[in-house]
């Protein structure tokens, strides 16, 4: 960050209560304004203000405060956190604070951007309808990807997210087009393997050469992790809607975001809702994914797939529920699947993309694509309430409507959600896996298929010509 | 007349100002240099305590305050229809224009245009007796919308002029004599915001308001005047179903308030209600659509407010006499902005960390909802329905916005997660909902359908009797169920495919007239009184089930008009009979 060495320096904290500073006879201090605070040893972190009046300030400090005393230094900047844009951001790895990991100069710019963005103004908003090709079924098929969604992937530990990030970075492009995504990633207290996992990954596809790093790891101060998504957003925004490209961001993991968030509100005594997350969790992540999105008369685009772990799996735990509500549908890996080998583990029923009906269709992909996953999605329904069946009254107990429904199932987990790593399906052969699938049902049970769509993509009806 | 202060402290929304006297509650100030707006909520001792509608960064303690000495209003006149604002009625294509597609802090702009010319045509003449409500004259406001200009509730007089011809809405356009002495009337009007505007008389509710969903017209109506609420978990389809409402209902005005929700769900709507048309009128739907857009990531404190602009737009036009219904999406985050704020001022927290005053402020919303007799002399009637979203967390129907929502509506949509999941939408769960609008929807009903009451009733009665049937089912097997229950079961796959389940993106199923549901009901209900006697004498449901006719009924829906309804009745009656031919068993 580049905030010049003015301003006034107090040396008057009176309190340190967890990640907050108390800090007394101030003057002409500004809310949410930045501040310097150097211990005596010469250590230098950030912060900025939640809360000032005539004489006393309460600070944030982004960074560790344990070990520090009364008698640190707090300058105050005079200015909200801004961070400088440019061009040569690109191909660059950072801290999660934005000071370089790779060894080059730190980034300068007479051009210096607030973190916390504006608001997009809905009437200058273009509705979002590209289709993005990912080459996974499970996601093309039936929670297609539209460019500047904001598509999170809800997940547990030990599940493979990152994969799954990774190969819908690396395949991920608009049939028709040879345009490229710029990626900016952000990593927020996940493992130092993970973030390596990334970069190579990164290297490997020479996607290294065109996206932007941002990490705070495990070991990394925890309240950094406050300003990491807003950094990473202040740069897609600067990429696409000034530089004209088209930009996927990929965070991981908005629950450890969450965490930093609530241990600040913890110790500002706010009072605690659902397990201690204070009452502002919506608005505040909705200040981060709302930034996603296109805008009327401007080329590029920002395109959004935050990951977060949902603490033992529950999806209604606070932050998968927020974001659920937030995001425009949500993709949900499931340990069950993964378990049973199925790659990416994704559980289709609860999982939903809202745009797709803006990006599908005759013109984008194909004209039975909508009717084709309502019908995957009615059957496999079907599927499952049949598995669960089974588990109580046996195979034998299901009527032969119900066998069928359960074998479809099964059939659909191997052959469409399964597919390999390296596998990059086009929309057709999604599209034609799906066909040969419903084939297994009666026709008449096809009621969430035009008649006709049947007659036009129904096996049976082609093979006879 | 305003009042100067300065800024004691800054924590977020809230700004603490002292002022040189006392101001009011519920004033507008001007805050800081840059001029944010706000709200004076609460007083205490030498301080107010004030909710600032944009964002607080970089002010400073010490920087000035200015107190307007007026509440929040809405501007009311014409200018607004067609548009999109936002919670403090600017308008946003409007802010764009000024300060690029960003939205900027301190962009004062007033809500109505003081520039453009209307075509005004009186109403009235001079020497004739007006009062509060009375109509003055008309304005085309948009190609198809009439605009009504209104006497200001508290007048009274005689008209000593008025005019006819263009004029911007601030010109005198008539002089009314009052028994205080002259007063100029303009075509613009304010309006305070939190309180609602006063009407003659409220009237019982006498109509549904039809939607052309079939789920929400027949099983779970609500009435034109009337309150409802959809509570739901994230993606169960209350942003949908509020914009079929929007697209479909048969009333003249929709104001449709985004209220903290995604930035996306309102151009979607800028961008799609300009194509579409009503089917009624042949109007283009924006031209009866205002928005107010106050999405999630702008400053909770507007959108606590945008809802009570929404409303009192929403009187405004009822109170020229049209039906109006306002749609909040959602609620819930206007009950979180109230928390929020009451967290601020440090205020004791009740359930779930919501003020105590919640459930007053919910009983105060659905309030203005009503059928009512219109100030003004000519006895007209108008409405507000007023449709309200709720987003539970963990979408557990517990917790305390939808729990006190559901004292004050009339209608309970309630939707469900499991619906969701296998794309039963609209995802409205049958068993949990309730409507207490029923004698005013059958009575309305019944010229469509002698019968309806009981076809409708036997419908839910087949309904409630598969998910019990379900529930054996689950433990024993479908396989092992008497051929009637399994005839039941079928039914509601009937009822749930056949009818309920209504894509709100086929071209044709996206509105379903009554006469269409009513037709549609019926004939899968008459389908049921004729396979259950020939089940009873021992057909198997499998034959049944195989019959052509079952797959159609499902389909009616898509198909245009009635007279595939009518044929598909005649191909049930032969398709169950020779059935029952060759069973040599009767039919009824
Ligand atoms: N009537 C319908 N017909 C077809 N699809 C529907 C219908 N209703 C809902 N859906 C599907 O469900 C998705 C989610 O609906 P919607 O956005 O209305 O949910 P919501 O309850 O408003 O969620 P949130 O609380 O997160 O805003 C839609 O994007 C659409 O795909
Ligand atoms: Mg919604």
């Amino acid at each position: 960050m580049t905030i010049e060495e003015a301003g006034v320096v107090y040396k008057t904290t009176t309190e340190i209560r967890g990640p907050i500073l108390f800090i007394e006879n101030i003057k002409d201090v500004a809310y949410d304004e930045v501040v310097r605070i150097t211990t005596p040893t010469g250590y230098e972190i950030s912060g900025s203000v939640l809360d000032v009046s005539k004489d006393y300030a309460m600070v944030q400090v982004f960074g560790e405060t344990s070990g520090m005393d009364l008698n640190v230094s707090v300058r105050f900047t005079g200015e909200t956190l801004r961070i400088p844009v440019s061009d040569e951001l690109i191909g660059r790895v950072f801290s999660g604070s934005l000071a370089p990991l790779d060894g080059l100069p730190r980034p300068l710019s007479t051009d210096q951007r607030d973190v916390n963005g504006g608001t997009i103004n809905p009437a200058a908003r273009d509705v979002p309808s590209e289709f993005i090709q990912t080459g996974l079924s499970a996601i093309d098929g039936m929670n297609s990807l539209v460019r500047g969604q904001k598509l999170p992937i809800f997940s547990e530990s030990g599940l493979p997210h990152n994969q799954v990030a990774a190969q819908i970075a690396r395949q991920a492009t608009i049939p028709g087009k040879e345009e490229e995504f710029a990626l900016v990633f952000a990593a927020m207290g996940i493992k130092n393997e993970e973030a390596e996992f990334f970069k190579e990954e990164f290297e490997k596809t020479g996607a290294i050469s065109k996206s932007v790093m941002i990490l705070n790891l495990a070991d990394d101060p925890p309240i950094e992790r406050i300003v990491t998504p807003r950094i990473a957003q202040t740069i897609a925004e600067y990429l696409a809607f000034d530089l004209d490209m088209h930009v996927l961001t990929i965070m991981t993991d908005m629950t450890n975001y969450a965490e930093a968030l609530r241990s600040i509100s913890i110790a500002r005594e706010e009072i605690p809702t659902r397990k201690g997350y204070p009452g502002y969790l919506y608005s505040d992540l909705a200040t981060i994914y709302e930034r996603a999105g296109r805008i009327k008369g401007k080329k590029g685009s920002v395109t959004l797939m935050p990951i977060l772990s949902m603490p033992g799996g529950d999806i209604t735990h606070p932050v998968p529920d927020l974001t659920g509500y937030i995001t425009e549908g949500q993709l949900i890996l499931q340990r069950e699947l993964a378990l049973r080998g199925i790659y990416p583990p994704m559980n289709v029923l609860p999982s939903l993309s809202r745009l797709m009906k803006d990006g599908i269709g005759e013109k984008t992909t194909r004209k039975d694509h909508s009717d084709v996953s309502n019908q995957l999605y009615m059957a496999y329904a079907e599927g499952t309430r049949a598995r669960g069946l089974v588990r109580i009254v046996g195979v034998v107990g299901l009527s032969e409507r119900e066998r069928t429904w359960l074998e479809f199932a099964d059939q659909f987990e191997q052959k469409f959600v399964n597919q390999g790593v390296y596998e990059n399906r086009t929309i057709e052969q999604t599209l034609d896996i799906a066909w040969d699938l419903l084939a297994m049902l009666p026709e008449e049970d096809l009621i969430r298929v035009r008649e006709a769509y049947i007659k036009e993509f129904h096996p049976k009806y082609r093979r006879a010509g | 007349m305003s009042l100067k202060g300065s800024i004691d402290r800054i924590n977020g929304s809230l700004v603490v100002a002292k002022f040189e006297a006392e101001p009011k509650i519920g004033d507008l100030v001007e805050i800081g240099s840059l001029r944010l707006m706000g709200e004076i909520v609460r007083l205490s001792e030498d301080k107010a305590y004030i909710q600032c509608y944009e964002a607080t960064s970089s002010l400073k303690p010490g920087e000035p305050v200015l107190d307007s000495g007026k509440p929040l209003v809405a501007e009311l006149g014409p200018g607004v229809m067609g548009t999109i604002v936002d919670g403090i009625e600017r308008s946003e294509s409007k802010l764009w224009e000024l300060t690029g597609p960003f939205v900027s802090r301190g962009t004062n702009i007033v809500p109505l245009d003081r520039t453009k010319k209307w075509a005004f045509e009186p109403k009235v003449m001079v020497g004739g007796k007006v009062r509060g409500g009375d109509i003055i004259g008309v304005v085309q406001e948009t190609e198809s919308f009439q605009h009504r200009v209104l006497v200001p509730p508290e007048l009274e007089g005689t008209i000593t002029s008025i005019e006819k011809g263009d004029f911007t809405v601030e010109d005198v356009v008539g002089t009314v004599e009052t028994r205080t002495g002259s007063i100029g009337l303009r075509m613009m009007q304010t309006w305070p915001v939190r309180r609602p505007r006063p009407v003659k008389e409220r009237l019982p509710l006498m109509m549904p308001l039809m939607t052309g969903q079939r789920v929400i017209d027949t099983f779970f109506p609500v009435a034109k005047g009337g309150a409802a609420c959809i509570p739901g978990g994230f993606g169960t389809g209350k942003t949908v179903m509020l914009q079929q409402v929007s697209k479909w209902a048969d009333a003249d005005i929709i104001i449709l308030i985004g209220c903290g929700e995604r930035g996306n769900e309102m151009a979607d709507v800028v961008a799609h209600f300009p194509e579409i048309s009503d089917p009624r009128s042949g109007r283009l739907l924006i031209e009866r659509t205002i928005i107010v857009a106050n999405v999630s990531n702008m400053p909770v404190s507007a959108r606590e407010a945008s809802i009570y602009m929404g409303i009192t737009l929403g009187e405004y036009y009822r109170d020229m006499g049209y039906d109006v219904a306002v749609m909040a999406d959602s609620t819930s985050r206007w009950a979180e902005a109230l928390r929020d704020m009451s967290g601020r001022l440090e205020e004791i927290p009740a359930e779930s960390g919501y003020p105590a005053y919640l459930a007053d402020r919910i009983a105060e919303i659905y309030e203005r909802a009503g059928r009512v007799v219109t100030l003004g002399s000519d006895q007209r009637i108008g409405s507000l329905t007023l449709l309200g979203a709720v987003s539970p967390p963990g979408g557990d129907f517990s917790e305390p916005v939808t729990t006190h929502t559901l004292r004050f509506v009339g209608t309970f949509w309630a939707l469900d997660s499991e619906l969701a999941f296998r794309r039963h939408f609209p995802a409205i769960n049958w068993l949990r909902s309730f409507t207490r609008y029923m004698t005013v929807a059958s009575k309305w009903w019944s010229k469509y359908e002698r019968n309806w009451e009981q076809i409708r009733a036997k419908a839910l009665e087949l309904l409630e009797e598969a998910a019990e049937i379900e529930e054996t089912a689950r433990i024993i097997g479908e396989k092992a169920m008497p051929d009637e229950q399994r005839l039941i079961l079928l039914l509601a796959e009937l009822l749930r495919e056949g009818f309920l389940v209504q894509s709100a993106f086929h071209e044709v199923d996206r509105y379903c007239e009554a006469e269409k549901q009513a037709a549609l009901l019926k004939v899968i209900i008459d389908f049921y009184n004729l396979a259950e006697p020939i089940i009873r004498q021992g057909i198997p449901i499998e034959k049944i089930r195989e019959l052509g006719i079952v797959s159609e009924l499902m389909r009616l829906k898509e198909r245009k008009g009635l007279q595939p309804i009518d044929a598909a009745r005649i191909e049930m009656r032969k398709q169950i009979s020779q059935l029952a031919e060759t069973y040599e068993v009767k039919v009824r």
